[in-house]
């Protein structure tokens, strides 16, 4: 019965033990409470870096030290993306040299970091934001303006099943599931 | 499992993007709406050439050497490719900030600037960020909502933010930014290398055939030749004259805006940050660096709102389970839609995911904010 479960992305993470909140659990029992946004830091030009500032709204959710490490990680990977050096010069010239035909079998070095920061980002949400009721959000998807960080509230605990989510009466009992 | 009827054709992004740009080949190419004068361009670089393969290069391709077709041919080809790439390619748009975005960025000028009592006009939202010891401000932009990065502008043209904005060109029918400039630039150093090679051999082809058959009976077998070389000699003295400043801002690492604006230049003003103060670097950075793709991801899928409403009303169960198995996207619609009431599923289809390609594991299909996932791949997962 269940209508699919909405479930996106993460493969597997259906939580039987319940202890842990699964991205597919989190959607299903929780209620977006709140966004925050991380904005981009400028003092360095215009490289894309975040700001490592810890935003007060997460005080209670998550460790100061997992979120700035988060942020300084995903600016290590936008510093290596735009890095002016040798390779991209070379990758560059050789693109001019074809007329940037190459490009269209060729995928850039920036889209390759992309690519990394994307795994990176799915996977700090299933290993610490989702546990705590936290979702990341690419800054790809933003216009890379800012880190949206969606903070969800528990309501698994009141065990309302109005919640219509998803998956019917399993809804509940989903929810029971996934609840602590 | 018996499959719906195919649902009416997937909206992609690119239909409700804001903004004033033209879209084609299903969002793959990205232009101005004027493209008048694009055409223009066209027509007179596609004109010469031709008229200067056909008449001129015969003759001096026996007479003279058989690479000065082959040349002008290279240099053309070169000129159209740069050219449809700076026409085509998005400049470096900056998405507009979504509803939530915009709300939190509007505390924070309120919390920063206090509430206006009504009727008063608002003071101007400016941020002062320093970089390399500089102070530089940042605008607000209040068709975007966003405070826009350095560099970048709002084109009152195609009514968008762009990064590293430079100015919107009419001849190529785009705006030139962060992500199209080095072709541009190329595009109008290689036209330059091509009028002064059209106009040097027309002059060559003239004196040449003079000497044979005199001057008027020259023009008079190939008065395609009075024509090219009044092209020519007009576009020399703009085009040339263009790549000469181009050159002169990429040296400097500056914009057309910047320039205009005299951003970086006056006793009393900041020094351009940006610049490395190396030449070379300069020039190096702006051609040869690192390329960001494109954010807009136009050809994403958008969540199809019709399906929506429709299964709403439906009771959940099996037969919701074909739609969705039929056609992944629009079923997932509805069920995150179904959901929206706790305002829950919208931001959570937002997982992290690159827009970029779809080459990763099946098990791991790429969500944009609007694509969702085949059901196919959580079938495993769906509870009964």
């Amino acid at each position: 019965m269940g209508a699919a479960s909405s479930a996106v992305g993460t493969s597997g993470t259906a939580s039987q033990g319940g202890m842990v909140h699964s991205l597919q659990e989190l959607r299903r029992s929780a209620s977006l409470a709140t966004k925050v946004f991380v904005q981009r830091d400028y003092s360095d030009g215009t490289t894309c870096q975040f700001q490592t500032k810890f935003p007060p709204e997460l005080e209670s959710r998550i460790e100061r030290q997992l979120f700035e490490e988060t942020v300084k990680t995903l600016n290590g990977f936008y510093a290596e993306a735009e890095k002016i050096g040798g390779s991209s010069y070379l990758e560059g010239c050789l693109a001019c040299a074809t007329a940037y035909f190459i490009f269209l079998c060729m995928e850039t070095h920036y889209e390759k970091v992309l690519k990394k920061i994307s795994k990176y980002i799915q996977e700090q949400n299933e290993k610490i934001y989702a546990p705590r009721g936290l979702l990341l959000t690419d800054p790809l998807e933003r216009g890379m303006r800012v880190i949206e960080i969606s903070i969800y509230e528990d309501r698994c605990s009141s065990g309302s099943s109005s919640s219509g989510s998803s998956s019917s009466s399993s809804g509940g009992g989903g929810g029971g599931a996934g609840g602590r | 499992m018996s499959v719906m009827v195919a649902r009416k054709k997937v909206v992609r992004k690119w239909e409700k993007l804001p903004g004033r740009n033209t879209f084609c080949c299903d969002g793959r190419i990205m232009m101005a709406r004027q493209k008048g004068i694009f055409y223009l361009t066209l027509f007179l670089i596609l004109g010469t050439c031709a008229l200067f393969f056909a008449f001129e290069c015969r003759y001096l391709a026996v007479q003279l050497s058989p690479a000065i077709p082959v040349f002008a041919a290279v240099l053309f080809l070169f000129a159209m490719a740069t050219l449809l790439r700076t026409s085509f390619s998005d400049p470096g748009v900056i998405p507009r900030a979504l509803p939530d975005e915009a709300a939190f960025i509007e505390m924070e000028i309120e919390a920063t600037n206090g509430t206006v009592p009504q009727g008063q006009r608002p003071p101007p939202r400016i941020k002062n960020f320093q970089i390399n010891n500089q102070i530089v401000k940042l605008k607000y932009c209040y068709t975007c909502k966003i405070f826009r990065p350095p560099r970048a502008s709002h084109c009152s043209i195609c009514d968008n933010c762009v990064e590293r904005f430079d100015h919107h060109c009419p001849w190529v029918g785009n705006c030139v930014g962060k992500r199209n400039y080095r072709y541009f630039y190329l595009f109008i150093l290689s036209l330059s290398l091509l009028t002064i090679y059209i106009f040097t051999f027309n002059i060559v082809y003239v004196a040449l055939k003079s000497l044979k058959i005199g001057f008027l009976n020259t023009l008079k077998e190939t008065p395609g030749t009075v024509l090219e070389v009044l092209i020519c000699f007009f576009t020399l003295w703009s085009v040339v004259g263009l790549t000469g400043f181009h050159t002169f801002l990429v040296a400097l690492n500056q914009t057309t805006n910047e320039d205009i604006k005299g951003s970086w230049t006056g006793k009393n003003r900041v020094q351009n940050p940006y610049s490395h103060g190396n030449i070379v670097k300069n020039c190096c950075e702006v051609l040869c660096g690192p390329l960001p793709p494109s954010v807009l991801d136009r050809r994403g899928i958008l969540q199809q709102e019709e399906s929506t409403a429709q299964e709403e009303s439906c009771p959940r169960g099996p037969s919701t389970q074909e739609p969705t198995a039929a056609q992944g996207p629009g079923g997932q619609a509805e069920e995150s839609s179904a959901q929206q009431k706790d305002g829950s599923l919208p931001h959570l289809s937002a997982v992290p995911a690159p827009s970029l390609s779809n080459a990763e594991m099946p098990e791991e299909k790429q969500l944009t904010s609007g694509e969702l996932p085949v059901p196919s791949q959580d079938a495993g997962q769906a509870e009964h």
